[in-house]
């Protein structure tokens, strides 16, 4: 077996505040080059271990490794990790080119290499005119970007950047998140990405980690997390879903709403309570109800732009669908889904 | 009419208030040495003054003192603010209303205090303990004038710096003290106001050798009100007046009010 190589790798990371477990036990191996998103809720312990990561929090137990070697004993300014914080955090009292070149000087670089340097991380950053402003008089998106500026300049192995989007507006988030993303596979560095919105860990990483309350619930590809979702919250907080209560009768057959139906999943055992994921897309309406293996009646119906999302009830629930075709409220439809589209997940806690 | 009342009034209070000043300072003009009576214009009286031994060892020692005063305390003040600005909880707070104490403090009894300390420690009274009782009583304005500063500042800069490969004390000295200096600067012109400013402290702990000007303005007076001391009370209201503008401009770039 091939030794993979782990640029960062988290073992029963812990942290309290206050007596609370705000990080519980984290695992977590990153590669080289990747771009890792750690996704979850306000409040489940995003910032406190990337902040662990960056060398501003103290684990309580656990061990964080750098390349195989361990970094719990390194300060944050020996270890070759840059941040870029929630809130940016530039100086104030500089201008945007001493603002970048913060760390270059540190590290005593001769004057005009500092020059250059910094100049080319303003120019592709847009921020070449922006140099000798004070960075309060710059927009949110420009703050920001002097940010990642000021962190990418150092070249570091890794790069944490804690919701590095959150205060800018949806066009300019949709641009910055191509231009991170481009810039992350243009030089080779890796990405510890935290945010709390799903669309944005979908669309932009390798990786997905989802937490909750300390805990990591999936590690997975973005295509893995979204169409594979290991427990009820992972589906929850990962898009619209249809989430129902079911039994395992054996393998291959679950049943829900009265009826059975096949699917792929195997290894529940039999007569299992478990939950039933369906996306809202992969039900497919049918004018006929009896056609349907779920019949329903339309009781809401809203266009969002490509396709209508409409909830349909029956005796039993309300199902969210995605269609192209609109179906009037009050009318009679039936719904079929596919076996491979029935995903179905261990019902446990969220832990 | 209600807008005339209102600046009757006003002008009277501020009449009530400077009167005793104004008059002083008329006075130190006055050509007799009589106090009712105006004699016409001279300048004599400050001329006196500077001649005066007494009173220009003793305005030496008013603003050595209050020099160094201002640096030392300037010095351990903000140390102590940025201390207290990074801990947490109970000793916080504690450490907090311990410092305001000295401030709320008649001066008398942080007087007699330092005195009694200093003399049950053998020490004797002069330049040096009255330094000291200067340095005491000017920590706590500069602490109180730093830790807004500290409050405003991004707790997350610091990290920021180090973050960048800035060591604890590199990112003190070129990312904290910047950010905080307009704070700094209000402590320390505070201090110097305080310093030469003060009466009651340093008359209990200068001791029978030195005196500074206040004092000296204290022990003539008692032998009899000369003209020359309406002239040196002038000086020193000036000087007082002008720190206090000083400060007020100071502290209203930096959006808060100390006085
Ligand atoms: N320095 C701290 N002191 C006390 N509690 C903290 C501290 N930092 C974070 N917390 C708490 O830890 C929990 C997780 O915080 P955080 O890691 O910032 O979450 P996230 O970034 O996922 O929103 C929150 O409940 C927060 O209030
Ligand atoms: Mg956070």
């Amino acid at each position: 077996m091939a030794k993979e190589k782990y640029i960062i790798e988290l073992r029963n990371l812990t942290k309290s505040f206050d007596g609370v477990k705000v990080v519980d036990s984290i695992n977590l191996k990153i590669k080289e080059n990747e771009f890792v998103t750690l996704l979850g809720p306000s409040g489940c312990g995003k910032t406190t271990t990337l902040r662990m990561i960056g060398g501003f929090e103290e684990p309580d137990e656990g061990e964080i490794l750098f390349e195989g070697k361990l970094l719990n004993p390194v300060p944050p300014y020996k270890r070759n990790i840059n941040t870029v914080f929630q809130r940016y955090a530039l100086f104030p009292h500089m201008n945007v080119f001493e603002n970048v070149a913060f760390g270059l000087r540190i590290k005593k670089l001769p004057k005009d290499e500092i020059e250059e340097r910094v100049e080319k991380m303003l120019r592709m950053m847009d921020l070449e005119k922006f140099g000798k402003r004070h960075v309060d008089s710059l927009s949110g998106g420009q703050q920001q970007r002097v940010a990642i500026a000021r962190a990418l300049v150092n070249e570091p192995k890794v790069l944490l950047l804690d919701e590095p989007l959150g205060a800018l507006d949806l066009k300019l988030r949709k641009e910055m998140q191509i231009e991170l993303l481009d810039m992350q596979r243009s030089v080779g560095i890796t990405f510890i990405y935290v945010t709390h919105d799903q669309e944005e860990a979908l669309t932009m990483s390798d990786t997905v980690v989802v937490m909750n309350e300390g805990h990591i619930q999936q590690v997975g590809t973005p295509e893995d997390i979204y169409n594979e979702p290991t427990n009820r919250f992972v589906a929850d907080f990962i898009g619209e879903s249809n989430i129902i209560e079911a039994t395992m009768l054996e393998d291959r057959k679950v049943m829900f709403d009265g009826r059975v139906f096949d699917c792929v999943d195997t290894g529940f055992g039999t007569n299992v309570p478990v939950d039933v994921v369906i996306r809202p897309e992969d039900l497919q309406i049918v004018t006929d109800p009896e056609k349907g293996m779920i019949r329903g009646t339309v009781t809401s119906v809203v266009f969002k732009g490509v396709h209508y999302e409409m909830l349909i009830e029956n005796e039993y629930r309300e199902y969210m669908v995605h269609s192209t075709l609109m179906f009037p409220e009050e009318t009679q439809v039936g719904m079929n889904v596919q076996p491979f589209d029935i995903h179905v997940m261990k019902k446990e806690g969220y832990g | 009419m209600k807008k005339l009342a209102v600046r009757i009034y006003m002008g009277l209070i501020f009449l009530f208030l400077y009167a005793p000043i104004i008059v002083l300072i008329v006075f130190s003009f006055n050509k007799t040495k009589s106090r009712g009576q105006w004699a016409g214009f001279t300048l004599d009286w400050y001329a006196q003054l500077f001649k005066d031994r007494l009173i220009t060892e003793a305005l030496y020692y008013t603003v050595t003192i209050a020099i160094l005063a201002t640096v030392i305390s300037t010095i351990v003040g903000t140390i102590a603010a940025i201390g207290i600005h990074y801990m947490r909880g109970f000793g916080k707070n504690l450490l907090l209303n311990i410092n305001n104490i000295p401030v709320l403090n008649p001066d008398i009894v942080t007087g007699v205090a330092l005195m009694t300390l200093f003399i049950s420690a053998g020490m004797r009274l002069g330049f040096m303990t009255m330094l000291i009782a200067h340095v005491l009583f000017c920590i706590p304005y500069v602490i109180l004038a730093v830790l807004p500063k500290l409050r405003q500042l991004n707790r997350h800069i610091a990290e920021a710096a180090m973050d960048l490969g800035a060591t604890p004390s590199y990112a003190l000295r070129k990312i904290i003290l910047p950010e905080i200096r307009p704070g700094i600067i209000s402590g320390a012109l505070m201090a110097f106001t305080m310093s030469i400013d003060d009466f009651v402290i340093s008359f209990f702990t200068a001791g029978n050798e030195v005196s500074n000007l206040s004092i000296v303005v204290y022990s003539m007076a008692r032998r009899g009100v000369k003209p020359t001391i309406n002239a040196l009370s002038t000086l020193m209201f000036l000087a007082v007046v002008i720190l206090l503008l000083i400060i007020n401009k100071k502290s209203g770039e930096g959006e808060e009010l100390l006085l």
